[in-house]
């Protein structure tokens, strides 16, 4: 009888989606300890999760209450805090070595859009299990990201941004 | 639909491509994670391999001891999987742990070693089994005996089928020597890393 898999296969199988979800999300300074929390947390959790779960749309949800812990931690650090334009979004990236036009447009997306499409896209959930994590329904979810690749097409024109249709 | 519209899959890519995961920064992330699992004391075991004169071979621990030694011919995967069924799934490649087992081993397999000091893990053997398996170590580096003499040693004298049994699912070979159990007619007899590594050990231990 076969139960789980040992959880360095879950980290080999998940261990880079879940890295550049947290690199779009909070921007590469922050990314390696929102990783490092995500899979500590997963591990300890592991022998209790149910065996049909779906273990990437588990390890984003972690992976997306860690972001907010952080994003919140960096906002308390940071002075002076009033600068920050919202709390659920990251400070101005452009000094910390994004790679290329494209992860520095996202990465000044709204906090919402920004996490729709990168749990969509980078992730590759389906927008029932965005919405879950993100609240609301998934037509709302999927508009986000929506929105969010329209404005990526804007504001990166280069890029091969197209919305889904 | 706009004249433009791509497969929703490029974005996707172009997304992976603008936000790159590499395998050296996805190491050093690991071993970061290694290092906070046992210290929070969820790293229920840690494994690593070893290449030896008998192959490629896995090493398991728990934070207890060496629980595993595995020859590549029981496939190291299905024994990662029956330790995630038996011990527990919380299993990472930390090779920091079997430091010691590891340099114990080299110096064994290059002649140097003749008995091991590490701290076992047996919870995988139980009852008579188990018994056979503390015994094994009297018999001497260099030396062998026969299924029966061990069956003597256990405290079964007819026991003898029982210590085959016994040595063929030995969780920690090489370190736990049933290696050195052989037939009362002189002959190896079966060994579970093949008969090929049964000899060199053997051979190993003879010229040593």
């Amino acid at each position: 009888m076969t139960g789980k898999s040992p959880f360095e296969t879950v980290v080999s199988a998940h261990g880079a989606t879940v890295l550049r979800v947290c690199r779009a999300v909070l921007g590469p300074a922050d990314a390696d300890d929102a990783w490092s929390e995500t899979f500590l947390s997963a591990m300890k959790a592991y022998p209790g999760l149910s065996a049909d779960a779906n273990v990437e749309a588990w390890l984003v949800t972690i992976a997306h209450r860690k972001a907010i812990d952080v994003t919140r931690a960096a906002a308390r650090r940071a002075i002076p805090a009033a600068e920050i334009p919202d709390a659920g979004d990251t400070a101005d990236r452009g000094d910390l070595g994004l790679d290329g036009d494209l992860a520095e447009a996202l990465t000044r997306l709204p906090a919402r859009q920004k996490r729709a499409v990168a749990y969509h896209y980078l992730a590759g959930l389906p927008y029932t299990d965005v919405a879950a994590i993100l609240g609301g329904t998934a037509d709302a979810a999927r508009r986000a990201a929506a929105d969010g690749i329209a404005r990526l097409r804007r504001s990166f024109p280069g890029a091969r941004v197209r919305s889904e249709r | 639909m706009n004249t433009d519209e791509r497969n929703p899959d490029e974005l996707a890519h172009d997304l992976a491509l603008a936000f790159p995961a590499g395998p050296g920064e996805l190491s050093r992330l690991h071993e970061r994670l290694t290092a906070a699992a046992h210290r929070d004391g969820v790293l229920d075991v840690a494994y690593r391999t070893i290449d030896s004169p008998v192959g490629s071979l896995l090493l398991a621990a728990t934070e207890q001891g060496l629980i595993r030694v595995a020859y590549a011919r029981e496939n190291h995967e299905a024994v990662l999987q029956s330790l995630a069924d038996q011990i527990s799934p919380r299993i990472l490649h930390a090779p920091r742990r079997l430091e010691a087992a590891a340099r114990e081993l080299s110096e064994y397999f290059a002649g140097r070693r003749r008995h091991f000091d590490l701290p076992l893990d047996l919870r995988l053997s139980a009852g008579f089994r188990r018994t056979v398996l503390s015994h094994l170590p009297e018999i001497g580096y260099g030396h062998t005996a026969s299924y029966a003499a061990v069956a003597q040693l256990a405290g079964h004298p007819k026991a003898v089928r029982a210590v085959g049994t016994a040595c063929a699912t030995n969780p920690l070979p090489v370190v736990v020597p049933c290696h050195r159990v052989v037939r009362s007619d002189g002959r190896m007899g079966g060994y579970l890393g093949g008969p090929d590594a049964k000899h060199t050990l053997l051979s190993l231990e003879a010229a040593a």
